[in-house]
């Protein structure tokens, strides 16, 4: 019998197969160190995959379903990431989130002399150069975006 | 393919060229050469309107375009103090480049933000020069290095190419060593640790299957190259004073290290110089900076005629 390490919940999302290592960022962005939030959240940190090979991390959140913005946002710390809806207990939906080859308006540019940091009415931009784990370079300044998760917006 | 095929495109990043393209370009601008002398005549841009809006000092760019134009029978129109301006009063760029896109067909850019004529080109109807965004890219900087390193040395294929001095503020370095990579170049990165090539521009050279060499040692380096680029330190990319003195003087070429030198190689920088290069260089064979510099008229003169569908 499989040994349950966070129990199932009745209504929510499920984030597994979340890059190792990558559950804390992934919890910045669904802001949960905020006070705003009135749901459970367990992590699970450095599971083994069912495959046995690879390790992952995984989220649970009571309660409460992802706006497309965060899981385009997860899509750039996660790329492997699926989200499960569960209601009542089942999987409504299942899905992998995605990552497209141009990304607008989920970070900013690490360059702060890139003019997208200018106060200028522009959505920022990237070109995604590498998937896995994902690189992002910004279409205006073409430098690269060097931490991905402590420039997301 | 031909020329016209630039018709009303922007030119923001030299990566956004193909080889193909780069050598289009080069070789209207050697039939340029006659016309930018004043050898021959052409009217081919005749009410034709450039916008030339420059929020950087700039002598050699600034002046070329605009002798560039005035060649092929275009205006230019310009703003000669930006304190006198709305861009003062805090008006943004991109407010900026939509009115003066209304006033001309062409808008020439510098700016000190990297990625402003990426923005400019999105406001604007007109197509966007880039002349050079900050510590960013400088397109027609590069095209007319690569056309000098043409002419002088008869092709660029292969060529073993020393970029020396500030490689990481310097905007030409980073163009350039991108567009080399097209054409099998060999490159050699001359430079103090603290200036150095930054490490995502040598990652991008690398995924082109380029493998620049990087060294402090200048003089280890001369007897093999076939062009020494030297590139001045410049103060005003630098956010610590004292980081700038601690690397200002680092480099100098004069005719005694040129020795080493092979009988052919050629000295380039894109100027201003100060104390880089020796002034007893100007006179020996090796100096092609002032060559260099009005290559900046053909080349530009060679861009603004494909862009707003000139023919000569």
């Amino acid at each position: 019998m499989e040994d349950f390490k966070i129990t199932p919940i009745r209504n929510g999302t499920v984030i597994d197969h979340i890059t190792a290592g990558q559950a804390l960022n992934v919890l910045k962005i669904l802001n949960v160190n905020e006070n705003t939030i009135n749901s459970t959240i367990s992590v699970a940190m450095h599971v083994r995959s069912q495959k046995g090979y690879m390790w992952k991390d995984i989220i649970k959140i009571e309660d409460r379903e992802l706006d497309p913005k965060t899981l385009d946002q997860i899509a750039l710390l996660a790329p492997n990431a699926t989200i499960a809806i569960i209601r009542d207990f089942y999987v409504a939906e299942k899905y992998k989130v995605k990552l497209y080859d141009r990304v607008f308006g989920l970070a900013r540019c690490s360059n702060p002399d890139c003019i997208t940091n200018k106060g200028e009415p522009v959505e920022t931009e990237f070109i995604v150069t590498s998937r896995d784990p994902p690189a992002l370079r910004c279409a205006y300044c073409d430098r690269m975006l060097t931490n991905i998760s402590d420039n997301l917006i | 393919m031909d020329h016209r095929e630039f018709y009303d495109k922007d030119i923001v990043s030299i990566r956004d060229l193909t080889r193909e393209q780069i050598e289009l370009i080069l070789d209207l601008s050697e039939e340029m050469i006659p016309y930018a002398r004043g050898e021959k005549k052409t009217h081919t841009l005749d009410g034709r309107i450039l916008g030339n809006l420059f929020f950087e000092p700039s002598t050699r760019t600034r002046l070329s375009f605009e002798s560039a134009a005035h060649r092929l029978g275009a205006d230019v129109i310009d703003v000669s103090q930006m304190s006198m301006t709305s861009i003062a009063k805090g008006e943004t760029l991109a407010d900026t480049i939509r009115m003066v896109d209304t006033y001309c067909d062409v808008i020439v850019l510098r700016h000190p933000h990297e990625g402003a004529a990426r923005l400019a080109a999105k406001f604007s109807e007109n197509p966007v020069i880039n002349a050079g965004d900050g510590a960013g890219s400088h397109p027609t900087q590069t095209l007319l290095d690569l056309f000098t390193m043409r002419r002088e040395k008869g092709s660029l294929d292969g060529l073993n190419i020393v970029l020396v001095g500030d490689l990481k503020y310097g905007r030409t370095v980073h163009s350039l060593a991108d567009a080399l990579t097209m054409f099998g170049a060999k490159l050699t990165f001359v430079a103090p640790e603290s200036l150095q090539m930054p490490a995502d521009i040598m990652e991008h050279l690398k995924a082109k299957g380029c493998n620049p060499v990087q060294t402090d040692d200048l003089e280890s380096t001369i007897a093999d190259a076939d062009v020494l680029y030297v590139t001045r330190i410049q103060r005003e990319r630098f956010p610590d004073p004292a980081e700038y003195s601690k690397v200002a003087g680092t480099y100098r070429i004069d005719n005694a290290m040129l020795r080493e030198a092979r009988n052919d190689a050629i000295v380039m920088h894109p100027l201003p110089r100060i104390d880089e290069i020796a002034p007893e260089v100007d006179g020996t064979e090796h100096a092609k900076y002032f060559e260099q510099a009005f290559n900046g008229i053909p080349v530009r003169m060679a861009l603004l005629c494909s862009i707003l569908g000139g023919e000569i």
